[in-house]
């Protein structure tokens, strides 16, 4: 379990006054038994249109292979300081990662959508592994991925 | 300095170096089985024509890549569900399962990291950088050994595993130098320590919008030959502002999907090209054959690892103990061993007892690490040498002269030199006395008059010690104790006697092999491991010093077999001779590396007279392989004294032995074995230009003769015994 009080205030779209209107969310991604190597994960949120709002996590600890999560990486040109502190290891087959965060209120019900990338050393690439919108209801229903993911929940 | 260099590397990272070899060998097959196994695009195929015979078959295409084997891969969707498959380039259609070997990412995670993520990745860097050192050590030890750089590939003698150390290294070191160097490379990169990394992506302008450009239509695919690909990746289905992104040898860009149009395009940075090649270089991967010639060499390792342990154990053991030994830069007294066999290395251990006892400092250290800039605190060197062969500078005194030699000038603290020999040999401290020679020459002061000890003579040590101490201006009292082989009994089951006629009474004796523990039996110690032309010593009753008598049998034969003359009043051939079946005799073993007929292939050239015959029938005996043996037997009558008569001519008949050549010093007509050679002179220098080695033993007048006789008889083809001797073709036992 990892717990990032303000991993949100790094990217200024996500960025609101107070932590008064956040509250903390749980994002749990259980990986199938995909027989590879340790994935690289990132999670990120994109508005109503489509466009890139801010990164929420990241899996996997050298920068170098981030242009294999090809949708994230197209989205933020690579920059690493886009996720400066809200990176971990890369996550085995099988195994679960679960991250808290405060996030907004107002992110949820609003037409943002989030996003997994995925990615695993020597198989394909997994750009929108996950494609789920943020909403209150949404909350606490599996979603699985289309390769690696077994299943996605966000609880709040 | 070198050998230390080589020596403690290697023991720690032996282990981590056995596991990365291994696996690395193991990985050495998979991009050879890739590349055989996968349909190569034919040369003329564009990666459009590739890209749209994919399409053709999976309409749902999401990426294509081309591996460096040329082994092409996609992924796409189907009913919902994703798939992949290794594709015929022919058809477009998926042939195999494009997941990865479970093996083969099993052997890598265990190559790279030991399992142990980033932490076994420094481990397994640490285990290569340890490679480095190992090879560039070894790489000036082998030329040391081989006596120069052009002489790399000579052939070597000595024990087998120092052999076998040397023979695998210098063929495999240039592959280890590679992997290890590339290792270090790929772990630097690893750990994002080198501005390869992907360039960001290329300001792109925005796509159009539209959707539907046919692959035909993007110039870029269609002018790259589909063997250039790394991969492409086709737009998500319903995102109009997704583009096609395309990797080649040469770089990276994007495509619209609507107009066909590169929307951007990097290329692969300078850095980005070499880390691509040490990749290559490192896993065979987009060069196969090379990457089994480097599994290959891996493969070496194993070996290595085990005979230099060996090696390390062997030196360890012969060399004495010697109690507080000063460094090199404190020592007011440098002590110089030049040591064979390590009998010298004794003598110097007393000497240095002595010297310690009465307050000096003294630092003992073989001659071949003679460096005098490092003797800063000297007041005096001594030099302590045995001799090798007919004058050859002994194992611990290589290339002691020639640094010697190349100084600017001599050291201005003066020197000693006590020589250790045989006065029964000609060449008795040549050796030593060839470095007392250079060294007036080169005008160093002597402290004492250059000396010899004749066969270890403690008397003689002892006195030479007494000289010493005047001139140091002490009193120095040298009491050597000789160290006595630990010996085994030896029972005699079998006697045949010859010669008596002659006035030459001559016995081949064979005695019973005496029970070896296993361990000892399997460290090759005692009579363990031996061959014909090692030594049996013999301790006779009444004397400590030990007689030699070369070895006409070796381990396998079950047997421990001599040819023993016996001397007017000689008191071990007297005792030997005087045996009766089930007698005893104490004897120990040593080796005798030097002449050993070896596991080679080309023919052999025996010669040897009266109880020479000895280990050269020894050599015909152990010749199960029919390696061609010519030998030529010099003895006085036929009647008399043809040792191993009915046996040379029963392996003559079994092949063993090609051709026999014997020549009677009495009778009709005398002759010597040089005048049988001189008849054969023709075939012999055939023989020898088709590699033959020759070898010698007997008693010195014989070996003389032979010489000169070998020496007209080769000098027509520009060859002389001497060149033979240096590439190890022409060795000699003379007693």
């Amino acid at each position: 379990m990892k717990t990032i009080l303000t991993a949100l205030a790094l990217t200024t779209a996500l960025t609101f006054p107070s932590l008064a209107v956040a509250r903390p969310v749980t994002f749990t991604t259980t990986l199938s038994n995909y027989g590879g190597d340790g994935a690289y994960l990132a999670l990120y949120v994109t508005d109503a249109k489509g466009a890139y709002v801010g990164s929420l996590w990241v899996a996997g600890g050298k920068s170098k292979y981030y242009e294999h999560l090809t949708g994230w990486y197209r989205a933020t040109g690579g920059r690493v300081a886009e996720i400066n502190g809200i990176t971990g290891a890369s996550v085995g087959a099988g195994r679960t990662l679960e991250i808290t965060l405060d996030l907004a209120d107002a992110l949820f019900d609003a037409g943002y959508t989030l996003h997994i990338d995925a990615a695993v050393e020597d198989m394909r690439d997994s750009p929108n592994e996950v494609a789920v919108p943020l909403t209150t209801n949404g909350a606490k229903t599996p979603v699985r991925g289309r390769r690696y993911i077994a299943s996605f929940t966000y609880s709040m | 300095m070198i050998r230390g260099l080589h020596r403690w590397p290697g023991l720690l990272a032996a282990l981590v170096l056995l596991v990365l070899s291994l696996s690395g060998a193991a990985l050495s097959i998979f991009p050879t089985a890739e590349r055989l196994s996968s349909p190569q695009a034919a040369a003329s195929l564009s990666i459009a024509d590739l890209a749209e015979r994919v399409q053709a078959a999976h309409p749902q295409v999401e990426q294509i890549r081309r591996a460096p084997s040329g082994r092409i891969t996609a992924y796409w969707f189907e009913g919902g569900t994703p798939q992949s498959a290794v594709i015929d380039p022919v058809t477009g259609q998926g042939i195999a399962s494009a997941d990865p070997n479970p093996l083969e990412r099993w052997l890598t995670n265990l190559h790279r990291s030991l399992f142990l993520g980033d932490g076994g990745r420094i481990a397994a860097a640490a285990g290569a950088a340890a490679m480095l050192v190992l090879a560039l050590s070894g790489t000036v030890l082998v030329a040391r050994r081989a006596g120069g750089w052009r002489r790399w590939f000579a052939p070597l003698r000595g024990p087998i595993s120092g052999r076998l150390h040397v023979e695998i290294a210098r063929v495999a070191v240039a592959g280890l130098l590679l992997s290890s160097l590339t290792a270090l490379w790929m772990t630097v990169s690893t750990f994002e320590l080198l501005p390869d990394g992907p360039a960001s992506p290329a300001m792109q302008t925005d796509p159009s919008g539209r959707v539907g450009a046919s692959l035909a239509e993007m110039n870029i695919l269609k002018e790259t030959p589909a063997a250039e690909l790394r991969s492409l990746a086709f737009p998500a289905p319903d995102d109009a502002a997704d583009v096609f992104t395309v990797k080649t040898d040469r770089g990276t860009g994007t495509l619209d999907q609507g107009t066909g149009a590169l929307l951007a395009w990097s290329d692969l940075t300078g850095w980005q090209r070499i880390s691509e090649t040490i990749y290559m270089l490192h896993t065979g991967q987009g060069a196969a054959g090379l990457g089994l010639i480097l599994g290959l060499m891996a493969l070496g390792v194993p070996i290595m690892t085990v005979t230099g342990v060996i090696l390390w154990l062997a030196g360890w053991r012969a060399r004495p103990r010697i109690r507080g030994n000063a460094t090199a830069g404190r020592a007011e007294t440098i002590l110089l061993v030049g040591s064979e066999g390590g009998s010298t290395w004794s003598f110097a251990a007393t000497l240095h007892a002595a010297l310690t006892n009465i307050g000096q400092t003294v630092h003992a250290a073989a001659m071949s690490s003679f460096d005098p800039a490092r003797y800063v605190h000297a007041q005096r060197i001594l030099i302590l040498t045995a001799t090798y062969g007919d004058g050859d500078a002994p194992a611990s005194a290589k290339g002691f002269i020639d640094r010697l030699q190349s100084l600017p000038a001599a050291p201005a603290v003066p020197l000693a030199v006590l020589g250790f020999g045989d006065r029964s040999f000609p060449a008795y401290c040549a050796f030593a006395r060839a470095v007392a020679e250079t060294a007036e020459a080169k005008g160093w002061s002597m402290l004492v008059p250059f000396d010899m000890i004749d066969r270890q003579s403690t008397q003689d040590f002892a006195r030479w010690g007494r000289v010493l101490g005047v001139a140091m201006g002490v009193e120095l009292e040298l009491v050597h104790e000789t160290v006595v082989p630990a010996v085994l009994p030896l029972t005699l089951v079998s006697r045949r006697d010859y010669g008596a006629e002659v006035q030459a009474p001559t016995a081949i004796l064979r005695f019973a092999l005496p029970k070896v523990p296993l361990w000892r039996r399997l460290a090759g110690r005692d009579f363990g491991r031996f061959s014909a032309g090692d030594l049996l010593g013999i301790l006779p009753e009444g004397s400590a010093v030990p007689r030699f008598y070369s070895l006409a049998s070796g381990r396998r034969d079950g047997f421990i077999e001599i040819v023993v003359r016996k001397y007017p009043a000689g008191l071990c051939s007297g005792q030997l001779l005087g045996l009766e079946v089930g007698d005893t005799v104490s004897g120990f073993l040593r080796a005798n590396a030097g002449f050993h007929a070896g596991r080679g292939r080309t023919p052999l050239i025996l010669i040897g007279a009266g109880t020479g015959i000895g280990p050269l029938a020894g050599f015909v005996r152990a010749n199960a392989r029919h390696r061609p043996i010519y030998l030529f037997f010099g003895i006085r009558h036929p009647d008399s004294d043809f040792l191993y008569a009915d046996e040379l001519t029963a392996w003559q008949q079994k092949g063993c032995l090609r051709q026999l050549a014997t020549a009677c010093s009495r009778g009709r007509m005398p002759r010597y074995v040089q005048d049988a050679l001189r008849e054969e002179a023709a075939d012999i220098v055939k023989l020898i230009r088709k590699g033959a080695k020759i070898m010698v033993c007997g008693g010195r007048g014989m070996a003389a003769g032979v010489s000169e006789a070998l020496a007209d008889i080769l000098a027509p083809a520009g060859l002389s015994p001497a060149l033979l001797k240096a590439e190890g073709r022409y060795v000699e036992d003379v007693y």
